[in-house]
């Protein structure tokens, strides 16, 4: 065997050794007191480390076709490990808490797993590879779920999540035996050139595509978001919704793209009505929600009908489109999330909305942070999010048809809806006058590296258009 | 080149700063209309419709530049809204809390219309747009007063809402125009988008600016909007914010789709006398004092609209005047409705009365304004609704005349509303026997109501230089309309 093969996967390689070296140092250093930091140190620096392979990796491929990476796929696995690391840096109010503090290696370790996982499912080039992955970022994820293990909550939403998992894995299964059963082969190249339109391979792609629809959350493959995000640590709620998401949307684009190209017609189709449903729907339900992680579950579905309008077009824009989206969601996400945590944590883990009545008058910096980053997530200019939407719709009208301008017409008037309650969460915090607000408390350095990092990204990703160029030219 | 300035101002909020900002921007202003009349009589606008252009590639692979421009047009518009910033500043001098964060908002506010009026690229003008619009949520929502939360809300979703129809409309020109370009003057240039195309779009840019110019019906945002405002927005809202409709109406939706626009007009023009009749008929029956200037606002602006759907020079010219005064004269009366507000805390005129006695200063100056706004010649007003009138009459067919004459009803109309508030609050006998302990205005009130008069009657006096910049702007791009 041929072991060079794997300098040409350098990312999927080294986060393995991280992987490792975070096992054997969470054994290593059993009994030691400062054990917590030190791993986190360990962790965090292997994490920051990690951005040097997905830099150097070039376009290339491994294992005869099984593995395949293009630049745009490297600057993703580049975001999506960005991401991860604001993930750790903002869990570390809630992994320092007493019942937890004694597991926070297994924390890194899944982490690491799930992301390796997302890492070979966008970079695969055959059916079974692909499947790997997914379950790979699947299954760590049910125990990250459930991680406070203690509390009804989170062991009942893993296993909700972990029930339709399993479910949503075996009809993709099912889909893709089909997509065999009609060209007799599962690489994705030799997939493209064979595939013809017959109903066995539209009953193959409807099934493929409800499997992913399922990692997206995408209506009506829904149904588990808002129960799972609720039960689940702030903390991993936070990595399920953007970092998890994005990977998925991402494959989902690439198969699409490159995949199903011959059968673009359907899956366009299928695109529309899922997208429509999934923003409108959740839309509707998010304004009705009182408690936050539900709030920002419903939000997030919708956002990921936004993901997927960049797929519309079918080109390289909606490619760098989707890239960027994804980089604006992951920041101003997160940085919603690190302020609920911030919150939760030091408030006696409190996360209903009406709880944040007044933060303005306690807690003005994270009221604002958290202003900033809401105004980001409903696309309102200065901020990123804004320019992401922007480009999304580009890349959704450059497709050219009324229909798919009807799509981004509705994707547009759900952004209104989505300003409202957004808004209501800012009027919340600025307006309501509450006798019984929050405490102020001061919040912690990793929580404040955590909003600094994700809110230098708000104002400069959309500033800045390098960013933006360096994306394009990936795709390109 | 100014605008590095505008942009990059030190948002420092301290009295102190805002005064000097303010007055670095109205003298900048200043100093660009006679660098720009300079500028002009050396380059025909013929030949360079927009001067000290200047454009930076902002996101390349999507042609989306930073191309900055002036004309006419907006040189008129940046002179108005620093003289509102202005006097905004002194009008908000004793508003107490949260002064910091209230000037923030209140910047970032004009921030936003100042890169409107001089953006020439699609994306950075909407981006501008949506940047003025937001703070409004905040300014109303903390500061105002009465039903302040559901006007802020109404107000921020009906506007974002127009904002999404103009999102449709720009990808709409730009892929249709052949993707290759943002820049406004460069589609107009190439004037290739096909004639069906254009009617598709048209309303969706038209009626999308027009949420914001007041366009009737979808104009019920800005009486709650403007009633529920800390006086300062009012005045920033009603005066400058309203006008960017109207600007982006004549400037986006008629210059890049000019042949929607010939044989759309219709529909819209219907629309618009509506919004001049309905809203002038509106403030008639208001007891509110904000009410009735809001609705006066939407008659007014949908003056500014009307005229300009007449596309006739005249008239196009007589629109941007009246934005101009109306600017102007609207600023004022909210300034002072704001001041008498703050003294009397009510503003139903049925509670109202006898206040010239109580405050002479801020009277005169009510009668003021009241004036101008009914077309006193001598003001502003009585200069821009001439104009339009005169210039809409210019079409010679049925239509248009009949449209001309029943939006001239609404003189009469706003001639009543004004003087029966007149004569209700400031003559007649004291409503309330507190009143008579009520103070006149303090320096810095008069100061910024002083400075409003001098410039709506500055601009009634001396119209000729306002209108030849004006002219300058509105030329090309008619000629661009109307081949």
């Amino acid at each position: 065997m041929d072991y060079s093969q794997f300098f040409n996967m350098l990312p999927e390689a080294t986060l393995m050794a991280v992987l490792v070296i975070v096992f054997i140092a969470d054994f290593a250093l059993h009994g030691n007191g400062k054990k917590n930091t030190v791993l986190y140190t360990i962790t965090g620096t292997l994490m920051f480390a990690q951005a040097v392979p997905c830099l150097l990796a070039d376009a290339t491929t491994a294992f005869g076709g099984l593995y395949v990476t293009s630049n745009s796929v490297n600057v993703m696995k580049l975001i999506l490990t960005a991401g991860t690391l604001i993930v750790m840096i903002m869990a570390q109010p809630w992994l320092n808490r007493d019942d937890v503090k004694n597991k926070a290696g297994e924390f890194y370790m899944l982490v690491v797993s799930t992301l390796l996982g997302m890492y070979m499912m966008m970079s695969s080039g055959h059916f079974l590879m692909f499947f790997l992955g997914l379950e790979m970022a699947s299954v760590p994820m049910a125990c990250l779920v459930a991680f406070d293990k203690m509390k009804k909550n989170s062991a009942e939403s893993a296993a909700k999540f972990i029930l339709t998992a399993t479910f949503s894995s075996g009809v993709m299964l099912y889909g893709i035996s089909f997509i065999y059963g009609a060209v007799g082969t599962l690489y994705f190249d030799d997939v493209t050139t064979r595939l013809s339109t017959s109903s066995l391979t539209i009953m193959g792609l409807v099934f493929f595509f409800s499997g992913l629809g399922f990692k997206i959350s995408l209506v009506p493959f829904h149904f588990w978001t808002a129960d799972t995000y609720q039960g689940a640590p702030t903390a991993v709620t936070g990595y399920l919704s953007v970092i998890s998401k994005g990977a998925a949307s991402f494959t989902l684009m690439v198969i699409l793209m490159k995949v199903f190209a011959p059968m673009i017609e359907y899956w366009e189709y299928l695109l529309y009505i899922v997208i429509v449903l999934s923003i409108t729907i959740a839309n509707l339900f998010a304004i009705r929600q009182k408690e936050l992680k539900r709030f920002m579950a419903f939000s997030s579905i919708s956002q990921a009908g936004y993901i997927m309008l960049a797929v519309i077009g079918n080109s390289a824009t909606g490619v760098a489109a989707l890239t960027y989206y994804v980089l604006v969601y992951v920041v101003a996400n997160m940085s919603v999330f690190t302020v609920i945590n911030a919150v939760e944590q030091n408030c006696g883990g409190t996360t209903r909305m009406d709880s944040y009545n007044g933060l303005y008058k306690t807690n003005p910096k994270l009221a604002f942070l958290m202003t900033l980053a809401l105004f980001s997530l409903a696309g309102i200019p200065p901020f990123a999010g804004m320019f992401s939407k922007f480009f999304v719709f580009m890349a959704a009208a450059e497709q050219g048809s009324f229909l798919a301008y009807f799509v981004v017409f509705i994707a547009l008037i759900n952004t209104v809806v989505s300003l409202y309650y957004y808004l209501l969460i800012v009027k919340a915090m600025y307006i309501n006058n509450d006798e019984s607000s929050l405490p102020a408390f001061r919040s912690d350095c990793n929580t404040r590296l955590a909003l600094a990092l994700c809110t230098a990204g708000i104002v400069a990703f959309g500033v800045f258009s390098c960013i933006y160029e360096w994306i394009a030219a990936a795709a390109h | 080149m100014l605008l590095g300035l505008w942009i990059a101002r030190n948002l420092n909020q301290v009295r102190g700063v805002m005064v000097v900002g303010s007055s670095c921007l109205l003298a900048l202003s200043v100093w660009l209309v006679f660098a720009f009349l300079d500028m002009r009589a050396t380059m025909p606008a013929e030949e360079f419709p927009m001067l000290f252009a200047e454009s930076i590639p902002w996101f390349k692979p999507l042609n989306i530049a930073y191309s900055v421009g002036v004309d006419g047009i907006s040189v008129v518009m940046l002179l108005l809204s620093s003289i509102i910033v202005f006097t905004g500043t002194f009008a908000s001098w004793q508003l107490k809390p949260m002064t910091k964060e209230y000037f923030l908002w209140f910047t970032l506010l004009s921030t936003g219309v100042y890169g409107f009026f001089i953006c020439t690229d699609m994306f950075t003008m909407f981006m501008f747009y949506e940047v003025a619009l937001i703070p409004m949520y905040l300014l109303i929502g903390v500061w105002g007063s009465g039903n302040k939360e559901y006007a802020a809300m109404k107000l921020t979703l009906m506007l974002m809402g127009g904002s999404a129809l103009l999102i449709i409309g720009i990808l709409g020109i730009y892929y249709f125009s052949g993707a290759t370009t943002m820049n406004v003057q460069e589609i107009a240039a190439m004037h290739n988008i096909p004639v069906d195309v254009q009617k598709i779009f048209f309303p969706f840019i038209f009626i999308g600016f027009g949420v914001l110019g007041a366009l009737f019906p979808f104009h019920t945002w800005s009486p709650d909007g403007h009633a529920s405002a800390p006086t300062a927005v009012s005045m920033l809202h009603a005066g400058v914010l309203m006008k960017l409709g109207g600007y982006g109406c004549f400037r986006v939706a008629m210059y890049l789709l000019p042949d929607a626009a010939q044989e759309l007009a219709w529909v819209f023009l219907i629309l618009t006398t509506i919004s001049v009749v309905y809203g002038a008929l509106s403030a008639c029956v208001q007891t509110d004092l904000k009410y009735i200037n809001a609705y006066s606002s939407v008659s007014h602006c949908g003056l500014v609209l009307f005229a300009l759907l007449m596309m006739t020079k005249t008239a196009c010219t007589g629109a941007i005047l009246q934005m101009l005064s109306h600017g102007l004269m609207t600023a004022l009366f909210f300034a002072l409705i704001g001041m008498i507000y703050g003294r009397t805390h009510t503003r139903d005129i049925r509670k109202l009365g006898g206040l010239m006695k109580i405050m002479p200063f801020l009277s005169v100056g009510y009668v003021i304004a009241g004036l101008a706004n009914l077309g006193l010649p001598g003001f502003s007003g009585f200069i821009a609704e001439m104009t339009i009138f005169v210039g809409s009459f210019e079409n010679a067919d049925m239509f248009h005349r009949v449209a001309t004459i029943i939006a001239c009803t609404s003189i009469v109309v706003t001639a009543v509303y004004i003087l029966r508030t007149v004569g209700r609050i400031l003559f007649g006998n004291v409503a309330d026997p507190h009143y008579l302990e009520l103070t006149d205005a303090t320096w810095d009130e008069r100061f910024s109501v002083c400075c409003l008069i001098f410039c709506v009657a500055g601009l009634g006096s001396f119209p000729l230089w306002a209108s030849n910049v004006i002219t300058d702007g509105v030329a090309p791009i008619l000629s661009v309309i109307n081949f």
